[in-house]
């Protein structure tokens, strides 16, 4: 067991003909994920990686086809939410979005339209989903991980594999990594994903890494103290970061006095969670 | 992306939302020959890019066409919160009955758009919302269908507006939803919304936030960008598509990805120091793009070390090394620099740099000690 992605996945590739899609594609397959094909609408009827895997000109005709249970996003941003509507219309349970950099406004509508159709969203501006040894579902390094108790969720890229090798470097493993993008508007957050440990048999701790801006820790923490049996130890990223400033992620930015690291780890703490002082330090905490 | 109140405005007015008649100035004699035109009283209005301008003593009421002259003269050499005052808005004064505040913005809470408002307005908003939050009203609207009218009548309603107006706020209200959604804004203020004593609605001021990421479908804003309270080096890392944040401490950072830059600040920090950025070279960051980093980090006179710190994943170890080599080359920095490679083809990119004279460090912990070190020996 695990969250979200395993070996019984069928994964649909959107924009796999691309540059990124196609890279990420091979480095996905290489991993062991069961990669079912891909979508570029006009490239339908051509074969990638050497004729093992092909490409439709729709959602729909892939679904038809391959009859996949997940795809994942790798068109630039102004294609992006036309690529998630179309995977939601075919009736895909699972969208992961890669892409960076989409607006607010469409995000609002992409998540309000998603929710109605009971569709499960993670990201966009994510790392994607990783089950060590079982499927990787995004642009997660694979060897820096290894498969273990540990369930982790991150709004960010390179610190979440950071975190990793730390884990890897003590021996210890994840059930799944969960990157929920650092967008301010997302289709999966902390609590959703705390949620799925807290029900997966597989994962015994979790790891939560968040940074400035919203209130989705704080939300977390709420659900950690009252819900939460298993134990948490964490991260905040954005300590010395300036308020008013966006820090590289659209959602990175302290607003009003609010979403600093310090009202995220002071909720964190009260909620019982162990927060690290660096990030090397998290897994020594359990 | 903030747009200035006159820019604001401008777009109010081209969405049928009452204006007060101004124009904006550049010189003293503008706002003069401005005020000639409009006749009788004008208000003159600093247009700089930060809150408190009225008690930064950059708003200021002026009797006649000579008066406008010497405030504005006055007005345009100030400097708000750091900011230099390069224009100033030269607008009729209105006979105030009562202000509102109004608005809608993003709530990333609840992913959805909010309507803001109150009968508190012409205050911050901020404040209001701490001393006495029961004045204020929020109202959310379903991003796929749309402000409805009776959603704004319901404002109108809260905020006790007499029924006389009501059709007037509600035709404000629908015109600011489409100001709201169609500019991608993700703030759309109208503080104050007043009631003139001849019984009109009028938008006195107004604030706009466009988002970044819809700026490639929204040119003409774009072209409004007001990079004053920028430093130099942002936009001349925004140019090479860098994320970069000036702040005031010594040690330079160069890092990929934002999460993992935000944490090497947080790091330094952590072990006595202080960094002097932020800076992002994304996924992928090519020689080209190192380069132009190293360059911005080093224009900083207060810069006494740089940490590199890359993790490597679709960004590949040996093609930053590249980057920091022929960087090196042609910068010839002359600060220690502290270099950590891990990930996708770290130990070839380590190779490279081992007679580059950098000192290398293992762990995130280790590199923000050294960098630390070497910025103390450096003073």
């Amino acid at each position: 067991m695990s969250i979200l992605v395993d070996k019984n996945t069928r994964l649909l590739v959107q924009g796999i003909t691309g540059n990124e899609g196609l890279f990420h594609t091979t480095q996905m397959v290489e991993y062991g994920t069961n990669v079912v094909g891909g979508v570029t609408p006009g490239k339908g009827g051509e074969w990638v990686l050497d004729g093992k895997l092909p490409v439709f000109d729709s959602i729909k005709a892939a679904k038809e086809t391959t009859d996949a249970n997940a795809t994942i996003i790798f068109v630039p941003a102004r294609f992006a939410p036309d690529a998630m509507y179309e995977a939601a219309d075919a009736g895909i349970p699972l969208i992961i979005c890669i892409t960076e950099g989409v607006p607010v406004q469409d995000m609002m509508r992409v998540r309000n339209y998603l929710d109605q159709k009971k569709v499960r969203l993670i990201g966009p501006n994510c790392p994607g989903l990783l089950t060590p040894g079982e499927a990787k579902v995004g642009i997660i390094p694979g060897d820096i991980a290894i498969a273990g108790n540990i369930g982790v969720v991150s709004r960010s890229g390179t610190l979440t594999y950071e975190v990793l090798y730390a884990m890897k470097n003590l021996g210890m493993g994840a059930s799944t990594c969960v990157g929920i993008g650092g967008d301010p508007v997302n289709g999966t957050n902390f609590r959703d994903v705390l949620m799925m440990f807290e029900h997966d048999p597989k994962t015994e701790k979790v790891i939560m890494i968040g940074e400035i801006g919203g209130n989705e820790e704080e939300k977390a923490a709420e659900y950690i103290a009252t819900k939460m049996t298993k134990p948490v130890a964490g991260f905040i990223a954005g300590q010395t970061a300036p308020p008013g400033k966006r820090m590289g992620h659209a959602g990175a930015i302290i607003e009003g006095g609010a979403g600093t690291a310090a009202d995220k780890i002071k909720a964190l703490e009260a909620a019982g969670v162990k927060v690290a002082k660096h990030p090397e330090e998290i897994p020594t905490l359990f | 992306m903030k747009l200035h109140e006159y820019q604001s405005k401008t777009i109010f007015s081209k969405y049928g939302i009452p204006i007060p008649r101004g124009r904006v100035a550049a010189t003293p004699q503008e706002a003069r020959q401005i005020a000639e035109e409009l006749g009788g009283r004008v208000v003159i209005k600093s247009q700089v890019l930060v809150g408190g301008r009225g008690k930064a003593g950059g708003v200021k009421l002026a009797k006649d066409p000579a008066e406008a002259e010497q405030l504005a003269r006055q007005i345009l050499g100030m400097d708000i919160k750091g900011l230099p005052v390069r224009k100033v808005l030269v607008d009729e004064a209105s006979a105030i009955d009562q202000e509102i505040y109004f608005a809608i913005t993003d709530d990333r809470a609840a992913k959805k758009p909010v309507i803001i408002a109150s009968a508190a307005g012409g205050i911050d908003i901020e404040e209001v919302a701490i001393k006495t939050p029961e004045k204020i009203i929020k109202v959310h609207i379903d991003p796929l269908l749309g402000l409805r009218e009776y959603q704004a009548r319901d404002v109108a309603i809260a905020i006790d507006l007499p029924r006389e107006y009501w059709k007037d706020f509600v035709k404000i209200a629908m015109n600011l939803w489409n100001v709201y959604k169609e500019t991608d804004a993700s703030l759309a203020e109208i503080n104050p919304l007043v009631i003139t004593k001849d019984k009109k609605m009028i938008a006195l001021d107004g604030k706009m936030m466009i988002d970044d990421n819809a700026l490639y479908r929204q040119p003409a804003l774009n072209e409004m960008r007001d990079t004053d309270e920028d430093a130099p080096s942002e936009i001349e890392a925004r140019k090479y598509g860098l994320s970069f944040i000036k702040l005031d401490g010594d040690i330079g950072c160069m890092v990929n990805g934002a999460g993992l830059a935000m944490t090497s600040m947080d790091v330094i920090k952590l072990f006595g120091g202080e960094p002097a950025n932020f800076l992002d070279v994304g996924g992928g960051a090519s020689a080209e793009k190192v380069a132009a980093a190293m360059r911005i980090i080093l224009s900083d006179p207060n810069v006494k070390a740089i940490l590199f710190n890359i993790f490597g994943g679709i960004t590949r170890c040996d093609e930053v090394a590249r980057g920091i080599l022929a960087a090196m080359e042609e910068v010839k920095p002359k600060v220690p620099m502290v270099v950590r490679l891990v990930g996708t083809n770290a130990e070839e990119g380590r190779k490279l740099l081992e007679n580059a004279n950098m000192i290398t460090a293992e762990t995130l912990a280790d590199a923000a000690k050294k960098s630390v070190a070497a910025a103390k020996k450096g003073k």
